[in-house]
């Protein structure tokens, strides 16, 4: 006898119903989330994303997010290299673009946070920095990152749009170099993200830069190609752009996309 | 010219004293057994070591002297130093070796060569000049080490054991050669040594050094000839035994007696050369000789014709015999003995 | 037979072992052999031409220099001290001063900011009395160097002075050479060897020093930025170059270190013992 078409397209639905039924609950999906997540993140989000990881963990007790932070530029050439990273946030739009220009990511990147920048000086400014037109001043010791890595070239785009020439005594490679060395008093002034300055409290004060000539880092996030969970990935990501992940961001002073 | 010394030294577990008179042009043998401290001696006078209290004199130059704070270090010294195994530079030639000395003293450089060249013409290795001391002999090794200290002209040349890194088959004819040397050096020299030929060739007196102090000085035949040390008298080859004489008695450590003839009350020495030992089985009585000792045969050695029988007992002694009476009293160690001899036969000297 | 003529090349060594020495030796050659592989041959002489490329050799090369000069000044001295010297505590200063061969450089690096930085403790009196800053300038990359290139010297020659026999120094003064003397014509003679590796080991090291520099003396092109900085931050937009960099580090050093073997490192059947007999 052969088996009826009726039963046939029934059975079918039957399944499609069921299937349907477990992936339709929202809240179930986040705590199903389990595995490890390797995640690459510029060095101004250390402490944001660390306190990030620590919520995810609570709220997928089974996952584990291990961060590896760093310049943008050196993680995007790791990660081209074969580094093994699900999740890639970068601090400016054109290190992203070398992810995507390589093929290596897995979903479009999308900005979930924005910084801006200012200029990081000892705790109460001893030497009476008011804006990027001081810094020119050939006795201070100035120092900011290199062009290759993302704050380099912002601080570069800063300079140029306020006219102003500036020989640092050093360029660093990421930002946490150019922090540690004005807050110990080494460097009169660094140019660094507002989120460094509210991060150091009472150990180094901040200058504001006008907004004309400020530059609106934009953050991007995707899932990388080659990642060996990216249901987690996608997860973490979600967290971030979620209202938790904001708020904290929020707190460190980080702006919205 | 003359060296006045007189000082202790701690080395280790042994305290060391030393009183040396060197008279000008005089070459003092320092003979000792191996652990006395002659070389500790020597490097005290050379200043390579300091001294723990007394003083160095050197030709009327104070040189070192603990309670008056008082040292002079050796590059200031008039002193010439050849080691036992030469310690000859490896860096640089035979010649420059030579030239050291003056060099180091500010001598211009060339007329130091001329010195130097002169000297190895003098002991006869000018065709080595220009080589590297590894590649000499011991014997030219040992010269050159020679005209190096002799260079710079000191007053006080200082030898150790210059001869003991020879070979027995070239020490004979290198002591030859030093002698020649040295005979020619008209400064005050100490050599020290643990061979008694070295000492006789050589020296003009010998102090023997022991245990650390000097316990004889004199001429070889003076010291040989009454030895005061269990040191030379083995060297000589007689039995040594030290004691207190009491009315004709002499009553050693452990308590023997040894009859003596003639001699003056008092810590003394008694000298027994072991041909006048007679060796008895069985004590005999009636007998002329005053002293018979008991012992047990520790060693026989044979050399020749001649039998020297080593005697443990109260008064340890050693024998020689001929070799028909060992066969023909059939001695054999561990056996009982008994050792005699005439108080007439026994040479005694105070302290 | 074939294998009894060849015994006398192999001497000793057995198989295994050999095979092990093999490995090593591939270990070792590997990376190079992947540094060749991937290299830009065709853009290479552009890349080396380039002037931040030249100007960090020159950089690099006048700075190692320097450190190696200071190392071999005041390390001889010291490596006397400390083979010669008898005193208190002698374990702890040798510990101390060759600590900077186990610290990971970045940590030598804060270190030396926390005593010479301008802040820090011996650099805030240079800062305020001499106006004289250590960190960001060139003099700052020699001393960053220094710290941690002088310990391989150190280590090298004290070993060495430990060997020498202490008599030749002894058959010298009463020649009459004052101590001065004896060590310029005796001693140091004598150690040559040892100081010829101790002084090479010394500037290899200050040549590829990198985290202390950077941590210290900052990275500027021309006045702190050293050929193993310019290779790290070139890898980052210029892979292609960072490789062409490093290979010519790496052919420099190389040809210093072939060219220097046998002659100079001393040949040992005339060992800096110089006794005879």
């Amino acid at each position: 006898m052969r088996t009826s078409p009726r039963l046939l397209v029934a059975s079918v639905a039957l399944l499609g119903l069921l299937g349907a039924a477990c992936g339709s609950d929202d809240s179930d999906d986040a705590a199903t989330t389990t595995g490890d997540v390797t995640v690459f993140a510029a060095a101004s989000l250390t402490a944001a994303f660390t306190e990030i990881g620590d919520a995810f963990m609570v709220a997928n007790p089974d996952s584990k997010v291990t961060f590896n932070f760093a310049a943008s530029s050196e993680l995007v050439t790791q990660i081209g290299e074969g580094a093994p990273a699900d999740v890639f946030a970068s601090a400016d739009k054109s290190n992203m673009a070398k992810l995507t220009d390589a093929g290596n990511n897995a979903t479009e990147p999308e900005v979930f946070a924005t910084n801006l920048l200012e200029i990081m000086v000892g705790a109460g400014n001893p030497k009476g920095i008011t804006g990027v037109a001081d810094l020119a001043d050939e006795n201070l010791i100035v120092v900011i990152c290199s062009p290759e890595v993302p704050c380099g070239k912002y601080a570069a785009q800063v300079f140029e749009s306020a006219a102003v020439t500036v020989t640092p005594k050093s360029l660093e490679q990421n930002v946490k170099p150019v922090v540690s060395k004005v807050t110990l008093g080494e460097a009169d002034a660094g140019i660094v993200y507002k989120t460094d300055v509210t991060a150091a409290g009472d150990k180094a004060a901040g200058v504001d830069i006008p907004a004309d000539i400020n530059v609106v880092a934009e953050y991007p996030i995707a899932v990388i190609k080659e990642s060996a969970n990216a249901v987690g990935a996608q997860a973490f990501i979600d967290f971030v752009n979620g209202e938790q992940g904001q708020k904290i961001l929020a707190s460190y002073g980080f702006l919205a996309p | 010219m003359t060296l006045a010394a007189s000082f202790s030294l701690q080395l280790g577990s042994l305290d060391l004293q030393a009183d040396l008179d060197v008279k000008p042009g005089e070459l003092l043998a320092l003979l000792g057994p191996n652990g006395a401290g002659k070389s500790s001696v020597l490097r005290c006078l050379g200043g390579l070591a300091p001294i723990h209290s007394g003083r160095i004199v050197i030709d009327e130059l104070l040189v070192d002297e603990p309670a008056t704070d008082t040292f002079v270090e050796p590059e200031n010294r008039p002193i010439g130093f050849v080691f036992q195994n030469y310690l000859l530079f490896e860096n640089m030639t035979v010649l420059e070796n030579v030239a050291y000395g003056l060099r180091a003293r500010k001598t211009p450089k060339a007329d130091a060569r001329r010195v130097a060249a002169e000297w190895l013409e003098r002991v006869g290795i000018a065709e080595y000049a220009d080589q590297r001391p590894h590649s000499l002999s011991g014997g030219q090794a040992q010269r050159a080490a020679l005209a190096r200290a002799l260079a710079t002209n000191p007053r006080l040349l200082l030898l150790d054991e210059p001869l003991a890194a020879l070979d027995a088959g070239t020490r004979s004819s290198v002591r030859r050669d030093l002698r020649r040397h040295l005979e020619t050096f008209e400064g005050m020299r100490i050599l020290v040594t643990h061979d008694p030929v070295d000492a006789y060739a050589l020296a003009d007196r010998v102090a023997i050094l022991d245990a650390g102090r000097i316990v004889q000085v004199g001429t070889l035949a003076e010291v040989t000839a009454h030895p005061r040390s269990r040191y030379v008298a083995d060297l000589v080859g007689v039995n040594l035994v030290t004691g207190v004489v009491v009315d004709g008695v002499l009553t050693t450590a452990a308590g023997a007696r040894v009859v003596i003839a003639d001699a003056l009350p008092g810590p003394s020495f008694a000298v027994i050369r072991p041909p006048s030992i007679s060796l008895v089985r069985e004590a005999v009585a009636g007998s002329s000789a005053r002293n018979t000792w008991a012992g047990t045969i520790v060693e026989v050695d044979r050399l020749g014709d001649r039998v020297r029988v080593g005697i443990d007992g109260q008064l340890p002694l050693t024998a020689e015999i001929t070799a028909a009476a060992l066969d023909a009293l059939q001695l054999r160690p561990g056996d009982g003995i008994h050792a005699s001899v005439k108080a007439t036969d026994i040479e005694v000297y105070s302290v | 037979m074939t294998g009894r003529r060849r015994r006398g090349r192999r001497a000793n060594l057995p198989t295994p072992v050999l095979a092990l020495a093999v490995v090593a030796v591939v270990f070792f050659a590997l990376p190079l052999i992947g540094l060749l592989w991937r290299a830009p041959w065709s853009n290479a002489w552009g890349y080396l031409t380039e002037e931040n490329a030249l100007t960090a050799l020159r950089l690099s090369l006048i700075c190692s220099l320097w450190a190696t000069l200071l190392s071999v000044v005041f390390g001889v001295p010291l490596a006397w001290l400390l083979a010669r010297v008898e005193f208190h505590g002698r374990g702890v200063v040798r510990a101390l001063c060759t600590l900077s061969m186990v610290l990971p450089p970045v940590v030598g690096g804060v270190a030396l900011f926390f005593a010479l930085g301008r802040r820090g403790l011996v650099g805030q009196y240079l800062d305020r009395w001499f106006d004289f800053r250590l960190p960001f300038t060139t003099a700052g990359v020699v001393v960053a160097q220094t710290f941690v290139a002088m310990p391989f010297l150190v280590i090298t020659l004290e070993s060495a002075l430990r060997q020498l026999d202490q008599r030749v120094e002894d058959a010298s003064r009463t020649l009459g050479a004052s101590r001065w003397y004896t060590f310029r014509r005796v001693t140091l003679p004598a150690i040559r060897p040892a100081l010829v590796a101790g002084g090479v080991l010394a500037w290899a090291r200050a040549l590829g020093e990198f985290g202390a520099t950077i941590t210290f003396a900052g990275n500027f092109p021309g006045t702190t930025q050293t050929m193993p900085l310019a290779v790290y931050l070139a890898l980052e937009t210029n892979p292609e170059q960072a490789i062409v960099l490093a290979l010519l580090l790496i052919a420099i050093s190389f040809a210093v270190l072939v060219g220097l073997r046998d002659r100079w490192f001393g040949r040992n059947d005339r060992a800096s013992t110089t006794v005879l007999a």
